[in-house]
C-alpha cells in the first residue's frame, strides 16, 4: 500500500482569495417573514454532521438498546415459532373460517405493506418535488419500508396453508404446476405478487444506492480491520469522485422517477385484490386512490412513531428538527383528510348506487356486530389528524408521537373493517358468521412487530440512520454561491 | 519518478470550501488537463459544468432495462396463458394487453431499476478493489468535510513541478501533495 506522500502542506491561500473566504457575509438579511427555518440547526459544520451521524453506529450502543433488542428478538422468535406451528398444523390454528376466509392474515399484510409507502414517498416523490427536508428522514424511512415489506411478505405466503406449494413449484412464481398449468395472470392476486416483490426489490436497490457514499464515509472512518473490510466491501470502492457523482445523481433521479409510479401502483394493485372481486363492500372504484392515501397516512404515522424517540435518544434535534416533524404532521393532515373523505364517499355511493347488498354492507360496517372496529377506525383516522390544524400541537413532539400511535391503530382497523365486515355477512343470511381471532392470530401479529423492531434496531446499530452526504448537500456551506460556502462577499 | 522508483498516481490538492473547489475546477478545465477529477463529500451544484463533464448516460441503461421488462411481461403472459396452455377462466379472453398490463408495468420498473444500478456502477468502473487515493491519509476527509482535486500522472500535461505550482498558486489549494501509486 502506498503511504501518504512526502510533500508538505502549502502556505497558500493566505493571499487575497483566502481572506475573502473568511470575510463575514455582507448581504443584508432577508425580511423576517421570508426566512425559512434552516434544515440543520445551529449552523453545524460538515464535520459535525459526519461525527453526529456516523458516530451513532461507531460508538457502543446506549444502555436501552440491549433490552429493546432482546425484547424485539423475543417477539420475532415467537412469531417464527407460531408460523412453524401454523405450517406444521394447518391454517385451522387461526380463527378464520367460512365465511371470513381472510381475516387477520390479509389485514396484517395490507397494514404492513401500507406502512412501507411512506419511505418510498419520502425518498422518491419528495425528491422529485425538490422537498429538501426529506434528506433528514429518508434513510430511516426507507429502512422502515424494507422492514415493513419483510413483515408484510410473511402473511400472504403462510396464509396459503401448504406453503411449499406457494413457493415450490409455486403458484407465486411463473412456473407450471404438476399438470403443466401456468399461473393465470387474469387474477389480481398474481399482479399483487409481482407488485409487492418488485416494490421490495426496488426499494432495496434505491436504499442501497443512497447508502453507497455513506458506507464510504464509514469505511474511511473505520478503525478495525473488520469494519474496514465490511464497509469497504459494500462501499464498492466509492471515492466521491465528481465524475462518479454525475452518474450517481442521474441514477438517483431515475430511481426516484421509477419509484414514484411504483409506489402509486403497489397499493393500487393491493386494492385490486378487493376491488376486482364481486364482494359488496370491496367492489368499488374508489379503492386505488383511497388505499394509496391511506398507505401514505399510515406510513407517515409509523415514521413519526419511530423517529421521534430515535431523535430524542440519540440527540439528533439539530438534524431532525421541529420543522421536520411539523411538515410530516401536515402530510398526515392532508392524507388523513383524503381518507376521511373516502369513508364518506363510500357511504354516499353505497346509497346512491342503488345496490341493496352494497348499502347493507356499509350499514353493517357501522352498526352491525363489528360496529366497534368501525368506530375505532373513524376516531383514529378521521378525528385524530385534525388536531394538526394547530401549530402548537404539531410542534409538540410528545403529542405528535401519541397521535402517531393512534394513526397506526386506526389504519390497522381500517383494513380489518374492509376485510372482515365485508366477508362475514354476504348475500345469504344462512351463510353469515362472526370471526373471532385465535391466540395464534394475536401473537403472530404481535410478533411481527418484534421482527420489524429487530431489523430497525440492527439498522441503527450498523448503518447511518440519516443520509450523511445528502444532509451535507442541503447546508449553506454546500452552496458555492453562499457566503458560508466560501462565496465572495456579495451575491 | 520518485525515490522508490515508481511513477506516482498523481498530485492531490485540498480545499476547504465549495466555492474554492468550484473555482479551482474551472481553472483545471481551462488549463487543458484531461486526466483529473474532483472529490467532494456530496455532489456540488454546477460542478459538472465547471469540470466540463458531459451529461450522464445512465438513462439509456434504464430505457433498455425498462423496455426489456415490459416486453418480457407481455410475452411471458401471452406465452403462458394463451400459447402454451390456454385455459378459459371466468369466460375471459386468453390474452389481452389489459390484464397483462399490471405485471408488465411492474417488470418495466424492476428491470429498469436493476439496469440503472448496474449501468451507474458500470459507467463509474465500480466495484473497484484497489484505488491509490484510498490509501492516502489526507484523502480520507473527502468523505467528511474537505474537497480535493487530483491530477493524475497519466495526464499528458502532467509535470510534477508545474502541476504542483499550478494547483497551489493558481488554484489556491490549502495543501498539495503527491499520491503514490
Amino acid at each position: 500500500m502506498a503511504t501518504a506522500a512526502s510533500t508538505t502542506a502549502h502556505g497558500h491561500g493566505h493571499g487575497t482569495g483566502q481572506d475573502i473566504h473568511h470575510a463575514p457575509p455582507v448581504i443584508a438579511d432577508p425580511p423576517k417573514e421570508l426566512e425559512r427555518e434552516p434544515l440543520v440547526l445551529n449552523n453545524r459544520s460538515l464535520g459535525w454532521i459526519t461525527d453526529a451521524i456516523a458516530g451513532i453506529c461507531e460508538k457502543p450502543m446506549p444502555k436501552w438498546w440491549w433490552p429493546a433488542f432482546i425484547l424485539s428478538a423475543g417477539g420475532m422468535s415467537m412469531m417464527f415459532a407460531l408460523v412453524a406451528y401454523l405450517i406444521s398444523t394447518g391454517v385451522g390454528v387461526w380463527g378464520l373460517n367460512q365465511p371470513a376466509d381472510w381475516a387477520w392474515d390479509i389485514t396484517n399484510f395490507v397494514f404492513w405493506i401500507g406502512i412501507g409507502h411512506a419511505g418510498t414517498l419520502i425518498s422518491a416523490v419528495l425528491f422529485l418535488l425538490r422537498q429538501k427536508w426529506r434528506t433528514s428522514i429518508n434513510r430511516a424511512a426507507e429502512a422502515m419500508t424494507l422492514f415493513a415489506v419483510a413483515c408484510a411478505g410473511i402473511f400472504p405466503v403462510v396464509h396459503t396453508g401448504r406453503v411449499w406449494y406457494a413457493l415450490y413449484p409455486g403458484f407465486l412464481f411463473p412456473v407450471p404446476n404438476a399438470n403443466a398449468i401456468w399461473p393465470q395472470f387474469r387474477s389480481p392476486l398474481l399482479w399483487d405478487v409481482f407488485a409487492v416483490s418488485t416494490y421490495g426489490t426496488v426499494s432495496l436497490l434505491f436504499w442501497y444506492v443512497g447508502l453507497i457514499p455513506d458506507l464510504a464515509t464509514l469505511r474511511d472512518r473505520a478503525k478495525t480491520t473488520l469494519r474496514k473490510f465490511c464497509y469497504g466491501l459494500f462501499a464498492l470502492g466509492w471515492t466521491n469522485s465528481n465524475r462518479h457523482w454525475s452518474n450517481y445523481e442521474k441514477a438517483y433521479l431515475i430511481f426516484a422517477g421509477l419509484s414514484t409510479p411504483l409506489v402509486l401502483s403497489v397499493h393500487s394493485i393491493v386494492s385490486f385484490d378487493f376491488a376486482v372481486s364481486q364482494v359488496p363492500g370491496w367492489h368499488t372504484t374508489i379503492f386505488p386512490p383511497y388505499f394509496v392515501a391511506g398507505a401514505i397516512f399510515s406510513g407517515f404515522g409509523m415514521v413519526l412513531t419511530l423517529l421521534i424517540p430515535m431523535r430524542a435518544l440519540f440527540g439528533l434535534h439539530d438534524i431532525i428538527t421541529t420543522r421536520h416533524i411539523e411538515l410530516m404532521c401536515k402530510v398526515l393532515l392532508a392524507t388523513g383528510s383524503i381518507v376521511g373523505y373516502a369513508y364518506g364517499m363510500e357511504f354516499f355511493i353505497a346509497w346512491y348506487g342503488g345496490s341493496p347488498y352494497e348499502l347493507y354492507a356499509f350499514k353493517n360496517r357501522a352498526f352491525g356486530p363489528y360496529w366497534w372496529s368501525y368506530w375505532w377506525m373513524i376516531s383514529c383516522n378521521v378525528i385524530s389528524p385534525h388536531f394538526f390544524w394547530f401549530k402548537k400541537l404539531r410542534t409538540s413532539a410528545v403529542f405528535v408521537w401519541i397521535v402517531s400511535i393512534f394513526v397506526n391503530i386506526g389504519m390497522w382497523f381500517e383494513r380489518f373493517v374492509i376485510i372482515v365486515t365485508s366477508l362475514h355477512r354476504d348475500y345469504l343470511p344462512s351463510s353469515w358468521g362472526y370471526f373471532t381471532p385465535s391466540w395464534v392470530d394475536v401473537f403472530t401479529f404481535a410478533g411481527s412487530f418484534g421482527l420489524f423492531m429487530t431489523l430497525f434496531l440492527l439498522f441503527i446499530r450498523f448503518l447511518p440512520a440519516i443520509a450523511i452526504s445528502e444532509v451535507k448537500g442541503v447546508t449553506p456551506q454546500a452552496d458555492p454561491h453562499h457566503p458560508l460556502g466560501g462565496a465572495k462577499g456579495h451575491h | 519518478m520518485n525515490a522508490t522508483g515508481t511513477r506516482p498516481h498523481g498530485i492531490l490538492a485540498e480545499f476547504d470550501t465549495t466555492a474554492g473547489i468550484l473555482d479551482a475546477a474551472i481553472r483545471c478545465r481551462d488549463a487543458g488537463y484531461t486526466k483529473w477529477d474532483v472529490y467532494t463529500p456530496f455532489p456540488i451544484h454546477g460542478m459538472d459544468d465547471a469540470m466540463g463533464v458531459k451529461k450522464s448516460m445512465v438513462g439509456w441503461f434504464t430505457f433498455v432495462g425498462g423496455v426489456t421488462g415490459f416486453t418480457t411481461g407481455m410475452t411471458m403472459i401471452w406465452f403462458m396463458n394463451k400459447f402454451d396452455y390456454g385455459l378459459v377462466v371466468g369466460g375471459k379472453p386468453l390474452f389481452t394487453p389489459l390484464f397483462a398490463f399490471p405485471v408488465s408495468y411492474e417488470l418495466t420498473i424492476l428491470l429498469g431499476a436493476f439496469a440503472t444500478l448496474f449501468g451507474m456502477l458500470f459507467l463509474n468502473g465500480l466495484p473497484r478493489l484497489h484505488n491509490p487515493l484510498l490509501a492516502n491519509a489526507r484523502f480520507k476527509r473527502a468523505s467528511d468535510d474537505r474537497f480535493f482535486i487530483c491530477i493524475e500522472s497519466e495526464d499528458p500535461k502532467y509535470s510534477e513541478e508545474a502541476t504542483r505550482a499550478f494547483l497551489s498558486e493558481r488554484c489556491h489549494a490549502n495543501a498539495v501533495e503527491i499520491v503514490e501509486a
